[in-house]
């Protein structure tokens, strides 16, 4: 007995899964018009392809991997030196004081009311107001992992980077946060 | 024998940052106990560091219950220029 085998009605993809994909894309890019815009790609994409379609997935799951595939290919566009550039170090990267704090980005000390601030509502807009100061591409490693909390391999394997890459990615995504939150939230 | 835990600032913070979502080894939180013991910016960094781990957390919590969703304009525009990308 063969498996049922799935079909595509892409008279329906809008209503059954534009905001699934919409979430998912949201969740990755960090930009809603670019979310939308990779959505409305990836239903042309699948329009074109739909030949290809074999039927052992779920529609769904046919149009997410080609969602993935879209924000890969956007991710490794803005993959360039400029987001390298980017960043301002906040350690010795040469001589005798390598890998050792800059005066100037020492961390200073916070005041003591921390958890009564937690409290506050201006905090998660703060929060969002430092993530997105950070380059694209540190802001969304730093959000697949510690917003949407997936997996290392899982973002490895989606963006295509290695785990240490992941990890210096979200090591400079950490300092410059703290860096940010020191002086915009703590210290101010 | 020693030279094997030395680690730079950069070095020990990168760790701190990984032992936040409890994915650091023991092979690199042992050179990093050391090294907090001795360096007291970066025993600072590590408490901070804690704190807006906490943070993040709890803003995680509160973006999961976000949904994000397309209006019905936006979905009727959809339509259309997917009809329009069909037909060519």
């Amino acid at each position: 007995m063969s498996a049922k085998k799935n079909t595509l009605d892409s008279n329906k993809w809008i209503d059954k899964y534009a905001d699934y994909l919409y979430n998912y894309s949201i969740s990755r890019v960090n930009n809603s018009d670019l979310a939308k815009d990779l959505v409305q790609e990836t239903f042309f994409a699948g329009l074109k392809s739909a030949s290809n379609f074999e039927g052992r997935a779920t529609e769904r799951t046919w149009l997410v991997s080609i969602l993935k595939r879209k924000i890969i290919d956007h991710y490794r566009k803005i993959n360039s030196a400029k987001g390298q550039a980017e960043v301002r170090m906040n350690f010795y990267e040469n001589g005798e004081n390598e890998g050792s704090w800059l005066e100037e980005r020492v961390p200073q000390s916070w005041d003591n009311s921390v958890e009564k601030k937690l409290e506050n509502t201006e905090l998660k807009s703060q929060l969002e107001i430092c993530m997105d100061r950070l380059p694209e591409k540190y802001a969304m490693v730093f959000k697949m992992k510690t917003i949407q909390e997936f997996e290392t391999a899982e973002i490895c394997k989606e963006l295509d980077i290695t785990a240490s890459n992941l990890w210096v990615i979200l090591h400079r995504a950490r300092v410059q946060l703290r860096k940010c939150m020191e002086d915009n939230w703590f210290n101010n | 024998m020693f030279k094997r835990f030395k680690l730079s600032c950069d070095e020990a913070t990168a760790i701190c940052d990984k032992s936040q979502y409890g994915e650091a080894s023991m092979k690199e939180l042992i050179p990093l106990k050391l090294h907090l013991i001795r360096c007291k910016i970066c025993a600072m960094y590590t408490k901070q560091n804690t704190i807006l781990s906490f943070f993040y957390s709890g803003y995680a919590k509160s973006c999961k219950e976000v949904k994000h969703c397309f209006s019905l304009e936006e979905k009727e525009a959809l339509k259309v220029v997917l009809l329009k990308h069909k037909e060519l």
